[in-house]
């Protein structure tokens, strides 16, 4: 990233030709980054581009093989214990004791980060306070729902007052109510200056939630910047056209390409047919008008947000070679009224 | 330092320095020890499990095996089953091991400024604690079943002792076999090892009904001297508990760097 740091800020996170492999898996291929102090970024990427590696090297569960990694000044590496104290992880997994009660499983985790039991008792206090977990607290978080269990994890990461938390795909498995009380929590976070570092491949989710975007794939950053600056290229709308019959999609296709004077594009002997519509609605209004005159009936048009592909395909200029496509990248393009609805 | 420096929650401070190593492990205890007593399947099934094997033993093989003049099925049984109970019970340590590394939990430690053998030594305090109630209530259960104590109470309290402390050595190698294992079914799997042991041993025949190209193994193995040092405790000689001790010792010796290593890099 390029990000302009104050002078004499210590980066929050600082990676040199970062590599991590795994027998003969390249999981992190030479990742370059720095990120100031004082936001929320958001790594983005597909399953399998490195987001996940990333973080548990950022949380020094797993050692690099090459390169560098700082976090906030400290060196993964040479002092994993120094870096340990200024984190808090929240992974993939909800990691609370579904046996003991959300203030149990606050004050363990605040005795292991050193507190005294006064201090974890307070800190447990407070982060129930500040995740409105109040009404479950004094019960086992077996009974907790899915978004109410994410909070406690969320909260245990956060009982060692950390400079910097960690969050791996935290609305991964939830629902769409789930979801938003967790990026309420986190955006009250951010609000409050904790610094957070986050995983998604919902693009939306880096919408709602970050200041900075990192894109990765294959191990390495791909693009970067603040979410504004990528948003002109990335986030571009899409007006997607499903047509009644596969023979339709050429046609359709150039007036698609003539409206918005960008290259549309379709699955071969698919019925849909999609372009980057930098014009949004208007452009919409047009390729309309456009179908009636030429008779061409179509089951469904629309204007959607590019789905994690499309925005591959922008920033790398080719498609991505895994054709993994998977309901989670549909997700993120489904629209608003759908976030999350997968699973 | 930065300007991250300001905390997020004034309520929340930041610990002046890392735990020690007795309070984390009393933490990582602590939950453990929680977990098995609100979970009735663990606390009661290990104690279930337990009297039924004993029972079988005692009442269903019992009659057939002969173990020598002057002594009872039932007195050579029991003193043994108590000594390796933990060896059918501990699976339940391994599985729960596993279940903490595929669940996150482990995760979660080990990103805790958290001295990485206070793990060990915590989940050790605490199966080793379940693991003294088995035996406990296997006790208990023999004699229930008629097992009567052949020397003083002084012998009978030496020989729980030893119990005790092999209690110790079977949690630390359960705890590797977790560490080791994927996921739960294979720490599961990985934890029918400790039945050959068991099996192959003087624990439950005489050693000397086995057929001669087995016996070697039944003999060196550590089980044999470990269950032979705990009868004769109770009858107040103390032959075979030098070598059952030095066996303890070298497993310990040999498994928990293995499990901090392991730790480590979960």
């Amino acid at each position: 990233m390029n990000v302009a740091t104050e002078p004499g800020a210590v980066p929050l996170l600082e990676a040199r030709g970062l590599t991590v492999r795994f027998g003969k898996v390249t999981a992190l291929n030479g990742l370059d980054l720095t990120a100031p102090p004082g936001q929320v970024l958001a790594i983005l990427g597909p399953n399998g581009a490195g987001k996940t590696t990333f973080v548990r090297t950022v949380a020094t569960l797993v050692r690099p093989t090459g390169g560098s990694l700082l976090v906030n000044g400290r060196d993964v590496v040479r002092d994993p214990a120094g870096v340990r104290r200024d984190i808090g992880l929240a992974g993939q997994f909800a990691a609370v004791e579904p046996t003991m009660t959300g203030r149990e499983n606050l004050e363990m985790t605040a005795r292991l980060f050193g507190h005294g039991r006064t201090a974890a008792e307070r800190a447990a206090a407070a982060v129930i306070e500040q995740l409105s977990l109040g009404e479950v607290a004094d019960r086992r978080s077996s009974g907790y729902s899915g978004g109410q269990r994410r909070r406690l994890d969320l909260g245990a990461s956060l009982v060692g007052g950390p400079r910097l938390l960690l969050l791996d795909e935290p609305t991964t498995g939830l629902d769409p109510v789930s979801r938003r009380e967790v990026w309420d929590a986190v955006r009250g976070l951010a609000a409050h200056g904790t610094d957070i570092l986050l995983t998604t491949h919902y693009l939306d989710e880096a919408d709602e939630l970050a200041d900075q975007v990192v894109v990765i794939d294959h191990g390495s950053v791909v693009a970067s910047g603040p979410l504004s600056e990528l948003k002109a290229s990335i986030g571009q709308d899409v007006i997607e056209v499903a047509v009644t019959e596969p023979a339709l999609v050429g046609a359709v296709g150039q007036i698609l390409e003539r409206v918005t004077l960008t290259a549309a594009r379709h699955e071969p002997g698919g019925r849909h047919v999609s372009a980057p519509a930098p014009g949004g609605p208007a452009e919409l209004a047009s390729v309309i008008g456009l179908l009636e005159g030429a008779a061409i009936a179509v089951d469904e048009i629309g204007l959607r947000r590019p789905t994690l592909d499309e925005v591959f395909l922008t920033l790398t200029g080719e498609a991505r070679d895994d054709n993994s496509n998977n309901s989670d990248n549909a997700a993120a393009a489904a629209g608003p009224a759908m976030n999350g609805s997968t699973r | 330092m930065t300007v991250t420096e300001a905390l997020a929650n004034p309520a929340i401070g930041r610990p002046a320095r890392a735990p020690g190593v007795v309070p984390a492990a009393r933490q990582v205890a602590l939950r453990a020890l929680r977990k098995y007593i609100r979970t009735p399947s663990l606390c009661i099934m290990a104690i279930v499990q337990s009297a039924l094997f004993l029972f079988s033993f005692r009442y269903v093989f019992g009659g057939a095996i002969q173990v020598g003049p002057g002594l009872s099925y039932v007195d050579f049984l029991v003193p043994s089953y108590v000594a390796t109970i933990v060896l059918f019970t501990g699976g339940g340590i391994a599985v729960a091991v596993a279940e903490d590394k595929t669940q996150g939990f482990t995760d979660r430690l080990l990103s805790l400024p958290v001295p990485r053998y206070a793990l060990v030594l915590g989940r050790t305090l605490a199966d080793s604690t379940t693991n003294v109630w088995s035996i406990l209530t296997t006790a208990a259960f023999g004699f229930l079943f008629g097992f009567r104590l052949p020397g003083s109470w002084l012998d009978g309290l030496a020989a729980f002792g030893l119990c005790v402390l092999y209690a110790v050595v079977f949690t630390v190698v359960f705890i590797v076999m977790g560490l080791f294992a994927a996921n739960a079914q294979a720490a599961q799997g990985m934890s029918l090892i400790a039945f050959v042991f068991a099996f192959l041993s003087s624990a439950y025949v005489p050693a000397t009904s086995m057929p001669g190209w087995l016996q070697p193994f039944s003999k060196y193995q550590p089980i044999t001297p470990m269950v032979d040092a705990v009868r004769s405790l109770l009858t107040g000689s103390a032959s075979d508990v030098g070598l059952a001790l030095a066996w303890s010792v070298l497993l310990i010796l040999v498994f928990t760097p293995v499990a901090v290593f392991r730790y480590r890099r979960a």
